[in-house]
């Protein structure tokens, strides 16, 4: 495996919730600032704060580079609306919208809507991956040149080069085309934590980008092996996917610690491997495991963002790019571009011009 | 007065053959109508919505704009860069669910600083459910019934969290929706969002006038104006509500010129633009429902009888009788010699106020000052740049007037539109 794959870093901008968009706003250009790939931004429907999708569409005309990687779930919601909403962030953030998929599993948030009751994480899961691919057919269904302003026939679309989705899912259908025209980066950069076996398969078939929890390179490793095995079982070039190990970190008390490093005892719930230390070692195990190959880059999750991010981003990133491990700046405009994934092809597109062809 | 400036997007009156005319999609232009509105110290600037692509005759209607964001996003952003201008979405409520929406609107609010307000519209039609896991059951004459139980149920989770931020348990058990839990939004800077509607039927103004703050109404003449407002304002009373509590705001257009020939001469050019040859037979289907295109668009109207139970026309509410609008046509083409485009010309693409702007201003001060409205939703057939002149030219006469603010005085929307905040009923 080469040990010079480049470096992917992300950070998670969530904690103690805010009401007013100003310091989400100075999180994310702190990120901006080092240069992270994407900030994302945690939300369920259980938990105090505001939409997340919103707040992280407020901040984009006020940012330049950096992704936006709102959490928007798929239990509860419609999957139409969730394909426009997202498209949406990539239309106002000129082409820097992810989506990270989550599902709702629990019954407070079934009660919450008094549609369906709660359901088991995998039927939950198929359900997301369902609606990550219906979410994709949308976006390709409209083609990227299906606005023609064709005054002579007075046509302002092209019908041919728009197309019905016609999906049916397990617990959904959508007919299509999408309302929102083909977003700036084709198909906004979808993310999933793939750690749960649940996940893993949607993970491996929809994602781009998928977060990993783990407390070992070896583990790591493992987890990105499996992933992209199972992407290239469903005929997917495994390189068109990235794996970010997830850690949750803690550099507060840098001086403290006995031993920095990853927490040996119980995870937190959910937020992925503990880091506790301070900027500088968490550098040290970024580039370990980057060099040993394990991984494609980070997401961090800092316990206490305001100050944890500063130490990221003026410790830990500044040090990176000392060593030239990672990026001083953004050298692309779009989320896909930082990721060094290629914009994709609307397929529908592909069928017709195969077609055409036949 | 009070003033809005509606995006001219996906629209059948959105020119988009002229040079001037660029994209209905970039933020550039949002932004760019957004400013200009407040620049013109408007009270709000609205989206519509429109929640599947339109069809006609079982293909996607290819002549006029089409292709739009999703609503609550883009006014996300545009808060960004706006301080007063109130934002405001169209948000269907039989398509979506009460406690995701009324989140999503108190998020608005909060990031906006209280400048947010929903266009509740109903929709009940199977065409559009085709994208939606409900798909299209829900029967027509529920539409009104869960659109008011989904206002009231929003206004429920709103109100759960007390003024001084305490969250406290809701629970709301109807017809429509059985909800219980914990709301994760505190109370937001104008309490409530606010409301408006927009439909025309007995229904619809009865639930406008029970829960509404501004209803967005069709009815852009003087004479229509006047027997809706007086209408509408007397349904209020047996709500407990007074007429200042629901502002009345006609969508309309307009066209500019030096002098008021000008201004003729420029809304018969704008007209020419709407109605293509190609949208004149398409409007004539849209009423006959009939495949009418082996007609010449500039001979005579087909002397042939409507079809009542077309499947010919999808995605487009019909708001009248075919077989009246059918007769009213061939009256007018026969009385005036007009070919086909003529007669669309007339009928469907004539401008609610067309002058010089002293006479624009005039008019519109007029409209008010005579009971017909509270004020306007105006709809530029240009974007981004429609709005550019009415600004500069027309609201410096109607503050001059003092008919139209010269500064905002408040903040939020609720106080542009001199609406209190919604009394918390905890
Ligand atoms: C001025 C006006 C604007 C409307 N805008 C929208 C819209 O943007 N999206 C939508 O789905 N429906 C829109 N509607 C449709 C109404 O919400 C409603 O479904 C329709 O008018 C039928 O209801 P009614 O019988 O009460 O008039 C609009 C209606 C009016 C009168």
């Amino acid at each position: 495996m080469s040990a010079n794959r480049p470096l992917h870093l992300a950070a998670e901008i969530g904690g103690p919730p805010h009401y007013d968009a100003g310091h989400y706003l100075a999180l994310a250009r702190l990120a901006e600032r080092g240069a992270l790939d994407y900030v994302t931004l945690g939300d369920s429907f259980a938990r105090p704060g505001l939409d997340a999708l919103s707040v992280l569409s407020r901040i984009a005309p006020d940012t330049d580079r950096v992704g936006l990687v709102p959490t928007v779930t798929t239990t509860h919601t419609e999957p139409f609306h969730v394909s426009s909403a997202v498209a949406t962030l990539d239309w106002v953030s000129r082409g820097r919208a992810g989506w990270n998929v989550e599902v709702s599993t629990t019954e407070a948030e079934a009660r919450l809507f008094g549609r369906r009751g709660a359901a088991p994480a995998d039927a939950l899961w198929r359900e997301a991956g369902e609606t990550a691919d219906v979410a994709a057919r949308l976006w390709d269904s409209w083609e990227d040149d299906a606005e023609i302003r064709d005054v002579a026939t007075g046509r302002f679309i092209d019908r041919d080069k728009l197309h019905y989705v016609d999906f049916a899912g397990s617990t959904f259908s959508v007919r299509g085309p999408a309302i929102v025209p083909r977003p700036p980066q084709g198909r906004p950069v979808v993310v999933l934590d793939g750690t749960s076996a649940a996940a893993r398969e949607p993970a491996a078939r929809h994602a781009d980008v998928v977060h990993a929890r783990a407390t070992t390179p070896e583990q790591a490793a493992a987890i990105r092996d499996d992933v992209r095995r199972r992407a290239a079982a469903h005929g997917r070039d495994p390189d068109t996917l990235r794996v970010l190990v997830a850690l949750t970190v803690d550099l507060g008390d840098a001086e403290t610690a006995p031993e920095p490093g990853l927490e040996s005892g119980p995870l937190l719930a959910g937020r992925g491997s503990y880091f506790r230390g301070g900027p500088v070692d968490l550098a040290e195990l970024i580039t370990q495991w980057h060099r040993a190959g394990a991984v494609d880059g980070f997401h961090l999750t800092p316990i206490t963002p305001g100050r944890d991010l500063e130490r990221i981003v003026n410790g830990t990133v500044a040090l990176l790019q000392h060593r030239s491990l990672f990026r001083t700046f953004h050298p692309g405009g779009t989320l896909r571009e930082h990721l060094g994934l290629a914009r994709p092809a609307a397929r529908y597109a592909l069928a017709r011009t195969a077609g055409e062809e036949a | 007065m009070h003033l809005a400036a509606y995006f001219p997007g996906v629209n059948n009156t959105t020119v988009w053959a002229d040079p001037r005319s660029e994209s209905q999609i970039d933020f550039s232009s949002f932004e760019h109508l957004a400013r200009t509105a407040e620049r013109g110290r408007f009270d709000f600037f609205f989206l519509a919505e429109g929640l599947r692509l339109r069809e006609h005759n079982g293909l996607i209607h290819d002549l006029d704009v089409v292709g739009r964001p999703e609503s609550l996003t883009l006014l996300n952003a545009l808060a960004a860069v706006t301080d007063r201008l109130g934002l405001a979405a169209t948000v269907n409520a039989t398509f979506n669910e009460p406690y995701e929406l009324a989140r999503r609107l108190a998020t608005l609010d909060h990031l906006s600083e209280g400048r947010a307000a929903w266009n509740v519209v109903t929709s009940s039609d199977a065409f559009t459910g085709e994208n939606f896991r409900r798909g299209g059951y829900l029967d027509r004459a529920d539409r009104y019934t869960r659109a008011a139980e989904f206002v009231a149920t929003a206004r429920e989770l709103w109100d759960s969290w007390t003024p001084d931020g305490h969250s406290r348990p809701f629970a709301h058990s109807g017809r429509h929706f059985t909800v219980s839990g914990e709301f994760t939004v505190p109370r937001s800077p104008q309490g409530h969002p606010v409301v408006i509607q927009a439909g025309d039927s007995d229904e619809g103004r009865e639930f406008a006038a029970s829960a509404a703050d501004i209803i967005f109404t069709r009815h852009g003449t003087p004479e229509a104006g006047r027997v809706f407002y007086a209408d509408v304002k007397a349904r209020l009373g047996k709500y407990g509500r007074r007429p200042a509590d629901l502002k009345i705001m006609p969508g309309v257009t307009f066209v500019l010129g030096d002098t008021d020939a000008e201004a003729q001469e420029n809304a018969s050019e704008i007209r020419r633009q709407q109605v293509s040859p190609q949208n004149a037979l398409l409007a004539l289907e849209q009423v006959w429902g009939r495949d009418l295109s082996a007609y010449d668009p500039d001979g005579p109207l087909p002397e042939i009888d409507p079809d009542p139970d077309s499947a010919l026309v999808q995605g487009r509410v019909r708001h009248e009788d075919p077989f009246v609008v059918a007769a009213r046509w061939r009256a007018l083409s026969e009385a005036k010699g007009l070919s086909i485009r003529q007669t669309v010309i007339e009928t469907t693409a004539r401008q609610s106020f067309i002058g010089s702007p002293q006479s624009v201003a005039a008019e519109l001060s007029a409209f008010v000052a005579g009971g017909a409205a509270d004020g306007f939703i105006l709809v530029p057939h240009l974007t981004p740049g429609g709005l550019d002149d009415f600004v500069d030219r027309v609201v410096p006469l109607l503050q001059e007037r003092g008919v139209f603010r010269s500064e905002y005085t408040g903040s939020t929307l609720r106080s542009h539109l001199g609406l209190a905040e919604p009394v918390w009923k905890g």
